[in-house]
């Protein structure tokens, strides 16, 4: 057994962003999205993530706008705390510990210092009764304070948020559950209670699905499960209430949202439309149809110009206010299960796997982002539940990636599969999939595999499909030209194979395309692609095979399956034999494409492990224990964008290739090693923020670039970017000069582009001599460390921060003369400006 | 917010021939000019000389057209009994024919009795022609022997007693005044030379030979007897080059076409083929009423000729250039080009600041419905009359669309007689289409289901549910025929491919299962 040094199991994709509803600031510049541990700051304007409010260690359930201070918010989570954070710089400013499990979070400003927290306050007995109660946030300079000032305000609510609500700036709380809609009104200090019968006529559901207040009028809209809306007034005299009924959604309205000023009620769902009623005038409504997936959330902005709207599918789409889509946030859209292997786009290495229904997300592994989704199956889709859609289920890339091969598949009770194959060419114009061919039921039955050959020559692209009909087809491109210019080659069946009329299940090309592995249950048949000719069968009873995979590179004479009895074989395919098989129950195997080694995922006791080995020798590689719980059956090595140097045997895997897998509760994860972490953290790690210096536009640009003071190994590792200019005493005095009083920043600009180049005309030769020895000694340094593995970093360190220090100061001071007529100058120019 | 997705209606593949350039060119004929001729037409020669006249040899007359009248413009009746191969000469001055009486006649084209008789075979003449000199006539007859004779001597110069069987064919070189060809029911082909007394070439055609043809360039001959139709290569002594089966009964005449690009066959089967000349592949194929006996094209290919068994003549002209256009200018009118681009193609200047309009997304009717769910209606646009009988495809693309919302059976129930009774038909008329089955069959499922209860009520919807009943049990009976010959086609195929052994590894015991051949079957074509 290998002994894994440094390799760590980290999650990649992002959490949910649809978990809670997003929050807006005041000024609607940030949005604030709970996902997963911590809470997310996207910018408004640009969509992009600004950053990460990090610290709770269990799922964040709530995030609000402190009342009494607009630039400040509370979150809290599932691990019993409350946290106070600073959103425009990302500080945590004051953590709260409640001590149980806080489900979601309230607060009004008429209630100065207290937050209101869902929450089961006898965990010991019932532990799905929960309450709503009162914090008092005591005042204490701490950063880590207990909160013991507790008083229950009302009982038995419902975990989700959007069932408890404020009313007219906290005069009243409202809460639903169930068939129960429950007001507190605090002036009172009383509840009133309001039932509703289980079913009506039809049996409709009256069940409360969300609530809503109005700002200005005491009124509550609640929405329910069978799609109503009903509207209560009066509901401050227990008998006299009255309601009425809103009716245009045909299933459950998730999410109620009142405008700032009254005017206007949205509302939304399942259907995905985004219904905005006339307040006061409820017949007149207007609709935002087809958003993409079901409204989950409705936020309105302060100042009432924008909604936010967050989807099932993991997306926030920005709306103005005269119902026009402005933007959309879109994370990794994680449906309940990946039906299509995980897959990587060659030409853009992002990874690619179902993403929303009927469609392929490409997803960007380097920059973490959604880069877009491709429509697959190209049809409108209905949003109702407990209908029966066209899914992607297969999907394939050939080697180029100009093809892509998708099969979608339509199960409907009682009749027959509806498949469709579909090829997509990549066109360089338009930088996307374009549909080259449509095979409409292109076998009898659902497919199980299918795989495009491997083979470099561009001249045959073939797919192979196996399917549950007892047949594999071989797909090919038609080489003759057409007569008419208009028609494109198309794709076309070339060959249909069958064994015994045993049910295929995968099929395996060779490295260089030669061979075809199809694997009957228990039986392993080879043929060959040129002539269509079966070569040998190979088969391991009694099993049937769950895996078929060839090697690579050198070990390209080996083929490896896996079968149900738990068996890992390997055969050569020169001696047509058995060359070694060891029992593991295998439920992922897979090559990595750009070398010898394999990577076998087992079951083992309810987790995964991993095993790492070259077919060709006995010895894993690499092996590591309980990667994950549950099983592992989805996974891909990804080719790196720069390779990696480590030395240590159980690295080594991974120096040129990423392995990353999806667990059975659809997180992506990947392994990691240390070396590349510790470049990740340099490389991300943000400026601690000076300030002495004021928020200018010049702040703004040099900031963010700004290299830290404490000394890592950054400037070891990344020689190559050149130490910004921050420390100069010219830049510090042009940032600190009110901007009315400079000159003109075209004046300005070559200067300063200038200060950033490594200035040839620096008549200290000598310095720059200096420096380039230094250069040359840290790549030595940097051979060396590959040896010695880390252990020089604390030397090299200092080594760095010193060439970074002796090289700004050196570039920046021959112009600070400069600078410094120039400020003389400007008088003139602003005393010219004045004139004009 | 992406826009609606319009339904897709699927794109079948076209049933039929493909279109071509052949195709085109072989379709550019106008409809067929039919002439009752007193028996069957056993020839068709066209003048060489404009107007290019054309003589029809049919039962005791040949009678020469015009190349636009439908009315013989000349008769030649002086035969006792079945006239023979009515041959003119390259000047197109004479015509000679042969006759069941075993007397040949030489006419003048402007004449009306015969110039000369050339008697002396026994049986009838089947075989006449010009030599390329134009003073000697090539005779071949029943009685196994050809002759050639001096024409302003009207004696016989020379007699070849060679083949064995009916002489049913020959043709004289154009470049040569002594080579001749002939061809006989004993399956031979024979090139004589007249400066010598035998045969200088003999080639095996396998069957009763009918035709024959020179290429204007006489390196190639073609032979048409049987089924097949071969080429031989003269100058390399009569090898064979080709060897064609493209019909299923006896070939019986040959025409060159396009300037020898095409090559022209005629059949008992009542096909005309056209072959490429340079690949020998079929390009063309013309369908006639009933079996061809004799075929005669037009120098240009301005007029296909065709005589038959049952004594019609059928004449087709070429379509004049304004005609061709015509027709296809008739298809493509629709609103100019001008109107789309109107305004569209303005270049805006620099200071110019753009406006820039929404576009508006064209939906289809039974699009829009649909878009607002109102599924009854959508159903019932698509179910208008041009549409259900023009384009089914879009009918059943809705259909299958409101299937896939999980509304179709909203769509079909509550319908009056009147769009009962349509939809009844279009499902009579597109049940058995084997591209709409699948959608068409369930859909008939749920209106039986839906209408159960008014069966009776309405003697239009029974009638019509009757059909319905009628045209599946015909389908039921169509299919199980078609599984039984699948079955026999299996059991054949089966015979036909040779076992092979399928190499074992049975070096490791572990391997022990897996003997036995693959079944492959033929590749199919399913991409649309």
């Amino acid at each position: 057994m290998v002994e894994h040094g440094d390799i760590r199991v980290v999650h990649r994709g992002g959490s949910k962003i649809n978990f809670r509803e997003p929050v807006i600031t005041n000024d609607s510049k940030f949005l604030l999205c709970a996902s997963g541990e911590c809470v997310k700051v996207f910018s408004t304007s640009t969509e992009e993530c600004v950053h990460d409010l990090r610290g709770h260690t269990d799922l964040v359930t709530g995030v609000i706008i402190k009342p009494s201070n607009h630039l400040q918010a509370y979150s809290c989570s599932a691990d019993g705390t409350v946290r106070l954070w600073d959103f425009t710089d990302g500080i945590l400013i004051k953590t709260y510990v409640i001590g149980h499990p806080i489900y979601s979070i309230h607060a009004s400003a008429s209630h100065e210092g207290v937050v209101f927290v869902v929450t089961s306050m006898h965990a010991d007995k019932r532990p799905d009764l929960l309450q709503l109660v009162a914090v008092h946030l005591p005042r204490s300079g701490d950063q880590m304070v207990e909160a013991r000032e507790l008083s229950a305000v009302l009982s038995d609510v419902s975990s989700n948020p959007l069932a408890i609500v404020f009313g007219r700036g906290g005069e009243y709380i409202a809460s639903a559950k169930g068939l129960k809609l429950e007001v507190y009104l605090f002036r009172k200090q009383k509840a009133y209670s309001f039932f509703l019968k289980e079913d009506n006529k039809k049996g409709r559901r009256n069940t409360f699905t969300c609530v809503a207040c109005h700002p200005k009028d005491d009124c509550i809209a609640t929405g329910h499960e069978d799609g109503k809306i009903r509207l209560w007034r009066n509901f401050n005299q227990k008998k006299e209430y009255t309601y009425s009924t809103l009716h245009w959604h045909h299933s459950a309205v998730s999410s109620l949202c009142f405008t700032p000023e009254g005017t206007n009620l949205l509302s939304g769902g399942i259907e995905s439309v985004l219904v905005q009623w006339r307040y006061n005038q409820e017949d007149q409504r207007e609709f935002l149809p087809r958003l993409g997936a079901a409204i989950t959330h409705i936020t309105v902005s302060p100042d009432g110009s924008l909604f936010f709207t967050s989807h099932s599918d993991n997306k926030i789409t920005i709306i103005q206010s005269c119902l026009k889509v402005s933007a959309a946030i879109q994370g990794l859209v994680k449906g309940e299960s990946v039906t299509t292997d995980l897959m990587m786009d060659p030409r853009s290495k992002s990874l690619v796997l179902n993403g929303k229904p009927g469609h392929l997300q490409f997803y960007s592994l380097q920059r973490d982002k959604l880069l877009y989704n491709l429509d697959v199956v190209q049809q409108e889709y209905i949003h109702e539940s407990g209908l029966q859609q066209f899914e992607v289920v297969k999907a394939a890339f050939d080697t180029s990636g100009n093809w892509l091969a998708t099969v979608e598949e339509r199960k409907q009770k009682g009749a027959e599969v509806e498949l469709n194959l579909k090829l997509w060419e990549f066109d360089e114009q338009t930088q996307s999939f374009v549909l080259n061919t449509t095979i409409s039921a292109p076998h009898e039955a659902q497919i199980t595999g299918m795989c495009f050959c491997h083979s470099t020559d561009n001249q045959t692209t073939m797919l192979v499909s196996t399917s549950k009909d007892g047949h594999f087809k071989a797909w090919q491109l038609d080489a003759q030209a057409h007569t008419e210019a208009d028609e494109r080659p198309s794709w076309s069946c070339d060959f249909v194979g069958a064994y015994h009329s045993l049910v295929p299940e995968c099929c395996c090309f060779s490295a260089d395309g030669s061979l075809l592995a199809v694997s009957f249950q228990e039986v392993v048949t080879v043929w060959s692609t040129a002539s269509w000719e079966l070569l040998t069968t190979l088969s391991q009873p009694p099993k049937a095979i769950r895996n078929l995979c060839f090697g690579r590179l050198s070990c390209s004479k080996y083929l490896l399956g896996t079968t149900g009895n738990n068996l890992l074989c390997c055969w050569n395919l020169l001696t047509c034999s058995l060359e070694w098989s060891t029992s593991m129950d295998v439920s992922l195997l897979l090559a990595d494409p750009i070398s010898e080694n394999m990577a076998a995922f087992c079951r083992q006791a309810g987790s995964t492990d991993l095993f790492v080995f070259k077919p060709s020798e006995p010895r894993p590689l690499f092996s590591q224990k309980a990667v994950c719980p549950g099983k592992v059956t989805r996974a891909i090595f990804t080719p790196r964008e720069e390779m990696l140097e480590s030395c240590e045997e159980s690295s080594q895997w991974l120096n040129r290739s990423q392995l990353y897998f999806l667990t059975q509760h659809m997180d992506l994860m990947t392994f990691t090693t240390k070396v590349e972490e510790d470049r990740l953290m340099a490389s991300s790690k943000q400026l601690v923020i000076d300030d002495t210096v004021a928020m200018t536009p010049f702040y703004l640009l040099l900031g963010k670039h700004r290299q830290q003071d404490s000394g890592d190994a950054q400037s070891g590792i990344s020689a190559e970017r050149t130490p910004l200019p921050q420390g100069s005493v010219a830049i510090k005095e042009l940032l600190q000069t009110p901007a009315h009083v400079l000159p003109s920043t075209s004046f300005l600009c070559s200067m300063f582009v200038q200060s950033l180049l490594i200035s040839v005309t620096d008549p200290r030769e000598e310095n720059k001599a200096t420096e380039e020895e230094m250069e040359s000694e840290k790549e030595e340094e940097d051979s060396e460390e590959e040896m010695e593995s880390g252990t020089t970093r604390p030397e090299q360190a200092p080594l760095g921060r010193h060439a970074a220090e002796s090289a700004a100061p050196a570039l920046t001071k021959a112009q600070v003369r400069e600078l410094r007529r120039v400020k003389k100058l400007d008088r003139s120019w602003f005393a010219g400006l004045l004139d004009s | 917010m992406a826009s609606f997705k319009p339904t897709k209606i699927q794109v079948y593949p076209k049933l039929g021939e493909k279109v071509t350039q052949d195709t085109l060119y072989w379709k550019n004929y106008k409809a067929p000019v039919q002439i009752k001729e007193f028996g069957a037409i056993t020839n068709i020669d066209f003048s060489p000389v404009a107007p290019h006249n054309f003589a029809v040899t049919a039962f005791t007359r040949v009678h020469i057209y015009g190349p636009f009248s439908q009315e013989p413009v000349k008769t030649f009746t002086r035969f006792k009994d079945t006239a023979y191969s009515g041959r003119f000469r390259s000047d197109g001055q004479l015509l000679v024919a042969g006759c069941e009486d075993s007397v040949v006649r030489l006419f003048d084209v402007s004449g009306k009795v015969a110039l000369r008789m050339f008697k002396g075979h026994t049986k009838a003449v089947h075989v006449t022609d010009f030599t390329s000199d134009g003073y000697q006539i090539l005779t071949g007859s029943d009685d196994y022997t050809c002759r050639l004779w001096d024409i302003p001597n009207a004696t016989e110069l020379n007699t070849y007693q060679e083949h064995t069987d009916y002489i049913r064919c020959g043709v004289t070189s154009k470049l040569n005044r002594d080579l001749f060809i002939t061809g006989s029911y004993d399956h031979t082909l024979k090139m004589f030379d007249a400066r010598l007394d035998k045969s200088v070439m003999t080639m095996d055609h396998g069957h009763p030979v009918e035709n024959l043809l020179l290429y204007p360039s006489e390196g190639l001959l073609v032979s048409a007897g049987g089924r097949y139709v071969k080429v031989w290569d003269l100058l390399k002594g009569g090898q064979p080059l080709v060897s064609m089966k493209n019909h299923h009964k006896t070939v019986t005449c040959l025409s060159l076409g396009s300037n020898g690009q095409r090559l022209l066959s005629a059949s008992l089967d009542r096909h005309v083929k056209v072959y490429n000349t340079t690949n020998y592949k079929v390009v063309h194929n013309f369908d006639y009423a009933a079996s061809i006996l004799s075929l005669g094209l037009a120098p240009d290919d301005e007029s296909i000729v065709v005589g038959m068994t049952n004594g019609i003549l059928s004449v087709k002209h070429r379509k004049s250039p304004e005609e061709s256009k015509e027709t296809s200018g008739q298809q493509r009118r629709k609103p100019s080009y001008r109107v789309f681009v109107k305004g569209k193609n303005y270049v805006p200047k620099q200071d110019d600041y753009l406006v820039s309009k929404p576009v508006k997304q064209h939906l289809a009717k039974y699009d829009k419905q649909l878009k607002r769910f109102n599924v009854s209606k959508a159903l019932d646009t698509a179910l208008e009359t041009w549409l259900r009988r023009r384009k089914p495809e879009i009918t059943v693309a809705v259909i299958k669309e409101l299937d896939r919302r999980g509304t179709l059976k909203n769509a079909l129930a509550g319908r009056d007689e009147q769009s009962l009774f349509h939809l009844l038909n279009f499902l009579i008329g597109n049940l058995v289409d084997p591209r709409f089955a699948p959608v068409l069959v369930t859909t008939a499922e749920m209106i039986l289901d839906i209408y159960r209860s008014v069966i009776g009520q309405s003697p239009v919807v029974d009638r019509q549910l009757l059909r319905l009943q009628d045209l599946l049990e015909r389908e039921i009976d169509y299919q199980k025929d078609l599984l039984e010959v699948l079955g026999m086609l299996d059991t054949m195929f089966a015979s036909s491919i040779p076992r092979k052994e399928v190499p074992c590894s049975g070096i490791s015991r572990s391997n022990g299962l897996g003997q036995g051949e693959a079944s492959t079957s033929r590749p199919q074509l399913q991409a649309t």
